[in-house]
């Protein structure tokens, strides 16, 4: 038979078992679209985490004091060495891998301004903060290095502050009290959302770091340092040349261990994407267990209508059908039929994934393999019921066949 | 080893006898045996028949005898234990499926009691399928043909309906449409009008002997003898053999028969 008469006797077989063909698809339709939103959902809170991480900026290495906690107890604070600014002017002057460099100085305090009053987070940085931070100003504009040399009392805020304190007037300009010391806004900074472990990002003050410093950390030390490599293949030699560069500056012995740590996004990355890889896993289990109940489903409606098939193939073999017309017939159908029902499927899914996304808190991330292995699966099945009792019923004796009960 | 050579040219000579003797259908010790479970179950013993081109053929016998096993033996529609069956002078019992299926869809149209239509399918295109098997190449026109060959059983105005939109009578001759479609020389037909009424029955038996007097070669089964009567000749058969086998002398004529049922029936008005 020629492939336009295979594919019609398939096309008018699917339609003459309306019911049949629609049962089949449905269970391959819910099968993919289960297995990919459950999946995409699973998805969608991993790359939002991921999202939140990259947010911190690109190529962002932080500096802390302190040895990582991998040997064991280490000294209590105070034991070991606080970061300086020389530190800080050391990696700058010396350090060849390192786009910018910021050292941050937090500290918290009571700010008053504005229709009130307001706890949170003034962090000294420099200039190259919000570049480390990929970080965007609202209005106004950033501090400049002179800022930072003349300890201006100059401050950018963050979207949080201004909507506490300065919800319906441009801040820009105006007095700000920050642990009574008067800071004049000229910025505020672009609204960045959540973290990964769910405070805000804007619910703070940034200020020239030699200000902060002096006038509001009391002599405090430098909490940490904020580095951005040039690019990203350059990470691991950054890290590398950073901690070198350390152990110099703290004078550290050979074989003596580092008394600070140094992380990068993908230290971040792994332990935020700990919880959501669970997720996944728990939403890909439950996809699978409805990917079974489909495909058993599809066998069900195939193995109940075989008795009308075989007596349909007994029909055709007695007229003069081959087995191999009848096998490419069934398989024809069955691919059809899967094919249909599989894209269906993963029409649906996007549709969901779309209403998820716009209307829920949920976000769903639809994989591109996700749907080759939901297409894959659910085609399998309905491709091996549709066509497995068909290759039986032909390899029959047309007489048996049609007597078949 | 002589003796096997000598039996060897026997056969060869048998076959090149059967080629000249012109028979479309001959079978030699034709036997069937059923398995059901450990029992063995002998349908058919060593039935030897000839039928020549032309003939219409009805086979008679209790139910049981072993007409059906027969038939579908001689269809093609199953394969025989024992015996050979020679069908227009070819040996099928050396054949491939494929080459059976061949033969079921040029040289066979068969009829079944039970007519065996697709559902939800229109007449035509019932009809139309041993064409879509046809590999033979001399169909051109799949629709032309199964219109014509509807017309031919006077169903040229119910083309369109399902099974189940047509009485009886009506989807034995789609049936029988579907089994003229690709012009087979040999129509074989088991209980034809086992379902029908007598008047449908007549009816069809009227196609029947129109078919013959164009030269198809008809066989079929029936129970009633006066249905018998409408062809040429018959073979009875009991337990799986053939017992008896003879030209019938005053055939009836199934035009005339009709004829008489329906003056009946208006009388009966
Ligand atoms: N598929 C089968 N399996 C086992 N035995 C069978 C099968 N078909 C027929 N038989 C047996 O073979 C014998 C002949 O059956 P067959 O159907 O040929 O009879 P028949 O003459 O056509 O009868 P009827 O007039 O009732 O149709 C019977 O004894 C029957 O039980
Ligand atoms: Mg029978």
């Amino acid at each position: 038979m020629q492939a336009k008469t295979i594919l019609k006797v398939a096309t008018k077989s699917i339609m003459k078992a309306r019911m049949r063909s629609l049962l089949t698809a449905l269970g391959i339709i819910i099968g993919v679209a289960a297995v990919v939103v459950m999946v995409a959902i699973g998805d969608g809170a991993q790359l939002k985490v991921e999202q939140q991480i990259a947010s911190l900026g690109s190529n962002l290495i932080i500096i802390t004091p302190g040895a990582s906690n991998t040997g064991g107890v280490r000294g209590g604070a105070g034991t070991f060495n606080r970061f300086t600014m020389d530190d800080v002017e050391k990696l700058k002057t010396e350090s060849t891998l390192a786009k910018s460099i910021s050292p941050v100085i937090s500290a918290r305090g009571q700010v008053i301004g504005g229709i009130g009053n307001w706890f949170t987070i003034i962090q000294g940085v420099s200039p190259d903060y919000i570049d480390i931070r990929s970080w965007g100003l609202e209005s106004g504009e950033f501090f400049t290095d002179r800022d930072v040399m003349a300890r201006s009392k100059v401050c950018v805020i963050g979207s949080e502050i201004k909507k506490n304190l300065f919800p319906n007037d441009d801040p820009i300009g105006q007095q700000i009290r920050i642990r009574n010391v008067p800071f004049k806004i000229i910025g505020v900074l672009k609204e960045k959302g959540q973290t990964a472990v769910g405070t805000s990002n804007d619910d703070v003050i940034l200020a020239p770091s030699r200000t902060v410093l002096d006038r509001l950390s009391g002599g405090r030390f430098i909490s940490s340092i904020q580095v951005s490599a040039i690019n990203n293949d350059k990470i691991t030699a950054a890290i590398a040349e950073l901690k070198s560069l350390m152990r110099e500056s703290h004078k550290l012995f050979q074989g003596e261990d580092d008394d600070f740590t140094i992380r990068d996004q993908s230290d971040l990355t792994e332990a935020a994407t700990e919880t959501s890889r669970i997720l996944t896993i728990l939403l890909a289990s439950v996809a699978g267990v409805s990917l079974i109940v489909g495909g058993i489903g599809i066998m069900n409606i195939m193995l109940v209508s075989v008795t009308e098939r075989t007596r349909e193939i007994g029909i055709r073999l007695s007229i003069g059908a081959r087995s191999s017309d009848i096998l490419i017939q069934f398989l024809t159908e069955a691919i059809v039929l899967s094919l249909s029902g599989g894209i269906i499927g993963v029409a649906l899914s996007f549709l969901i994934a779309y209403i998820l996304n716009n209307y829920t808190d949920q976000s769903a991330y639809i994989k591109p393999q996700i749907i080759m292995i939901a297409f894959g699966f659910a085609g399998a099945i309905g491709i091996f019921f549709g066509f497995y009792p068909a290759r039986k019923a032909s390899a029959l004796n047309p007489i048996d066949a049609l007597r078949y009960e | 080893m002589e003796i096997e050579t000598a039996a060897q040219d026997l056969e060869e000579d048998f076959n090149r006898e059967i080629i000249l003797e012109n028979l479309i259908i001959k079978t030699v010790n034709l036997s069937k045996t059923y398995k059901v479970g450990d029992i063995d179950v002998p349908a058919l013993k060593h039935v030897n028949i000839n039928v020549e081109p032309g003939e219409f053929v009805a086979i008679m016998g209790a139910s049981g005898s072993g007409k059906s096993t027969l038939m579908n033996l001689l269809g093609c529609l199953d394969m025989p234990t024992a015996g050979d069956y020679f069908l227009d002078g070819q040996n099928t019992s050396k054949m491939s499926k494929n080459e059976y299926a061949q033969i079921r869809n040029q040289k066979i149209g068969f009829v079944f009691q039970g007519f065996n239509l697709l559902p939800r399918t229109t007449a035509l295109e019932n009809v139309e399928l041993p064409l879509m098997y046809d590999r033979s190449g001399k169909t051109i026109n799949q629709e032309k043909m199964a219109i014509a060959a509807l017309e031919r059983v006077g169903l040229g105005d119910r083309m369109h309906h399902i099974p189940s939109q047509l009485s009886g009578g009506q989807q034995q001759r789609v049936a029988l449409a579907r089994a003229l479609v690709n012009e087979p020389s040999l129509i074989l037909a088991d209980e034809p009008t086992g379902n029908l009424d007598s008047r449908t029955s007549v009816e069809v038996f009227h196609l029947f002997q129109q078919l013959n007097d164009e030269g198809i070669t008809i066989v079929m089964v029936t129970h009633e003898r006066d249905f018998a009567a409408f062809a040429k000749r018959i073979i009875e058969m009991r337990d799986g053999r053939v017992i008896k086998d003879y030209e019938i002398k005053d055939r009836l004529n199934a035009e005339t028969e009709l004829q008489k049922i329906l003056s009946e029936a208006i009388i009966d008005d």
